[in-house]
């Protein structure tokens, strides 16, 4: 108990207490207290995260048991925190990005109504909240109380507008998805109990030889299926693009940054599971490789500036769970955190676009906005070039990593990969050329309302554009200097049985340094052209109303998953609801409850007529009674 | 005398009450028949107790149920004398001892 960390509960602790004054005091707060309370929580946790980094840096890992939370005969779940590398670093990730977005909020959501100001600040504490319990989690369940929390706060957040329909649609589209993936999740986490009894990280890793095969594939597979609902992976990706009918901070710190990357999280933690589970590693990789193309390919040709991003999230996260899946479980972990700080920049940026424009989020209408927005122009262009991968900044060396560790398992995991990093390219070059160069395309007004934002938006936004540039850093690959990937020695002792296992499978042959050079160039020469290209292509755009044809098209429409999964389950499902609606309950059930009512009713009607009030009559059936009760003593 | 007889002789007066009252209208024949039934089942008690008291040995046998119809005849006569003031007072509202009157409840 003397251990230092046993204070982590504080981390949590501290957005719960945010989460419960601005919940509760809403309507009184004003809304420079609200956000000042908000945003002064998520610090605090901030710094007690690097605290608790620090120490974990020099060694001091600990799992801090506060009660236990079920109690019951054979099973114990307690109530445990778990601190150690992998979980620092997330909490450094949630805390650190979550305090920039709160402070963004401020600004962004300053026109919202006091209440709903408060609001919002409640339920962005919530889900720092219930995120960190999820990274921090001793066991399965608390990552479960996590992992329900996060769906909650972004189903309540991205309803946040919930005066507009289709935001409520939006909300409970996300909902629905992933509470099919939370029931993957919780089977699993069956499963593990039925077989060891045991929910504890440590419980289950160290018994794992109890588990044969089958058990380890079917409760990887079910884990992995949780993993695709909240992490947007095929074939439960379609909410997130849809879940950027939220406010573009949430967009940002749930949809890009820190929720959907839960997935990950768990299957990190999980690594030996996974690794001894190749059949589905194979699944999670070509799962992963096949959403970052397909989101890639629908990225190209969407105008609204939050969809583009949203599918370049998806793409993204599937180049995570290729990563994972190739067991390069450092470079899904390094690809997530710089994927927070770009992505949250991207968002970041696009909403303070979107500010200026007056709520404008149609790109075809922008164009031309560097001279109006220097910082936000400039910090975004940093923020694209990072995710297109351009050396030295952060996604270089992540990407890269993922792709080297592709090129070792399969040829074709990696060529895909790359071609998708073109795309990547690609796509977001057309998005900044659409935006930021050119002439202004919009209305009038909406030009001479064109500003700066406000500092409270600006300084988040160059803070992580820093990070962007140098967030790689700690991950130097080995051939540019030695001991220079300081994330894989720091991750090395979560990681350290899955590394052995995999050394031991298949000797592990080290790329020689040109074949790992030659990677690079190609992806980097790649990008490089493919970000020339739409540079000038769209630096030139004009707004045209010629109809898309072909596959053109059916990019356009999102290769028609959604219409897909309207007619394959929606449909079939209203239609089985109309029929339980029409025939099962009104005919059969309220048929059979109204029968009872109406027999009832009908039955006391007809006996009622034998009061008729005569004595005589009473006493002739007293008689008679009487007379049968003898006979049936008599004969009987 | 067997106790054929007397059982015989119960039934009798038994079975004339519940006719009686089942079929008269008359309050005061009404309640002469429920004496009469009550009567009855006083005969079957002494009848019974006699008999009981040949076959025993004991000495005290067989008198309980004499003792005990006199206690029958006490409380008759208690009842008799509320049962012919309700039919007074019967009287009086209604002018009539009729018993099928009595059934304005039934609404």
């Amino acid at each position: 108990m003397s251990n230092t960390l046993q204070i982590v509960w504080l981390i949590p602790f501290l957005p719960l207490i945010g989460f419960l004054i601005n919940g509760l005091g809403r309507k009184q707060l004003s809304k420079t207290l609200s956000g000042f309370i908000g945003s002064s929580v998520i610090l605090a946790s901030f710094l007690i995260s690097i605290f608790v980094f620090l120490q974990v840096k020099s060694g001091n890992t600990h799992v801090a048991h506060y009660f236990d939370f079920i109690n019951t005969g054979s099973l114990k779940v307690g109530f445990d925190f778990q601190i150690d590398q992998l979980s620092s670093l997330f909490l450094l990730i949630v805390t650190g990005v979550g305090f920039l977005i709160h402070v963004y909020s401020t600004s962004y959501m300053h026109e919202e109504e006091s209440k709903d100001f408060a609001k919002f600040f409640a339920y962005l504490n919530l889900f720092i909240f219930s995120m960190l319990l999820l990274v921090m989690g001793g066991n399965y369940i608390i990552m479960f109380i996590g992992w329900e929390g996060v769906g909650l706060c972004s189903y309540l957040l991205i309803g946040f507008w919930f005066k507009d329909n289709s935001n409520n649609d939006a909300a409970k589209k996300a909902f629905v998805m992933n509470r099919i993936g939370d029931f993957g999740f919780l089977l699993a986490v069956f499963w593990l109990i039925a077989k060891l009894g045991t929910t504890d990280y440590h419980g289950v890793f160290n018994n794992i030889d109890r588990l044969s095969l089958f058990d380890i594939t079917g409760i990887t597979l079910l884990l992995f299926v949780g993993a695709t609902g909240k992490s947007a992976q095929i074939p439960l990706y379609t909410w997130l693009p849809d879940a950027m009918a939220g406010p573009t901070p949430v967009s940002a710190l749930i949809h890009a940054a820190t929720m959907v990357t839960a997935g990950i999280y768990m299957i990190a933690r999980s690594n030996i599971l996974f690794t001894m589970a190749p059949f589905t590693q194979s699944v999670i990789a070509v799962i992963g490789l096949a959403t970052a193309v397909i989101a890639a390919t629908i990225a190209l040709k969407q105008n609204d500036i939050k969809k583009v991003l949203a599918y370049s999230t998806v793409s993204q996260l599937g180049y995570m769970f290729l990563a994972l899946g190739v067991g390069a479980y450092t470079g899904a972990v390094f690809h997530v955190m710089t994927h927070a700080f770009f992505k949250a920049l991207l968002f970041l940026g696009a909403g303070s676009v979107i500010h200026a424009m007056g709520g404008e989020q149609d790109m075809r209408n922008m164009g031309g906005l560097k001279k109006h927005m220097s910082i936000t122009h400039i910090t975004f262009l940093l923020g694209c070039l990072t995710i297109a991968g351009m050396p030295p900044f952060a996604a270089f060396f992540s990407k890269d990593q993922i792709l080297a560790e592709a090129f070792e398992k399969n040829l074709v995991y990696w060529v895909v990969g790359v071609l998708t990093a073109f795309m990547t390219a690609f796509y977001m070059f057309r998005l900044y050329g659409m935006t930021f160069l050119g002439k202004f395309r919009g209305t009038h007004e909406q030009e001479h309302h064109l500003h700066e934002s406000p500092s409270a938006i600006t300084l988040p936004l160059i803070i992580l554009a820093i990070l962007s540039v140098i967030g790689g850093w700690i991950g130097i690959p080995e051939i540019f200097m030695h001991g220079g990937d300081r994330l894989e020695t720091f991750l090395e002792p979560v990681f350290s049985k899955s590394n052995l296992l995999i050394e031991s499978l298949h000797q592990k042959h080290e790329l020689s340094h040109n074949t790992e050079y030659a990677l690079m160039a190609v992806s980097v020469i790649g990008a490089l052209i493919a970000l020339v290209y739409a540079w000038n292509k769209f630096s030139r755009y004009e707004k045209s109303t010629t109809e898309e044809t072909g596959i053109g098209k059916i990019i356009a429409n999102k290769w028609y998953v959604d219409e897909f999964y309207n007619a394959i389950i929606v449909k079939p499902m209203q239609s089985l609801a109309g029929f339980l609606n029409s025939i099962v309950e009104k005919k059969a059930i309220d048929g059979f409850v109204n029968g009872v009512g109406k027999a009832v009713n009908y039955g006391s009607r007809q006996i009622r007529l034998l009061q008729t009030g005569q004595v005589s009559a009473y006493m002739l059936m007293m008689v008679v009674a009487t007379l049968i009760l003898f006979i049936i003593q008599l004969f009987l | 005398m067997p106790i054929n007889y007397y059982v015989f002789l119960a039934l009798a007066l038994f079975s004339i009450g519940v006719v009686g009252v089942l079929t008269r209208r008359n309050a005061i024949i009404i309640f002469m028949c429920i004496e009469l039934m009550l009567n009855a089942a006083n005969l079957l008690l002494v009848a019974f107790s006699k008999i009981h008291a040949a076959t025993s040995v004991l000495a005290t046998a067989g008198s309980d149920a004499q003792i005990f119809v006199f206690f029958i005849m006490v409380v008759a006569a208690a009842e008799v004398s509320v049962g012919l003031a309700i039919i007074v007072m019967m009287y009086r509202n209604t002018h009539s001892i009729d018993v099928n009157f009595l059934n304005r409840l039934k609404n």
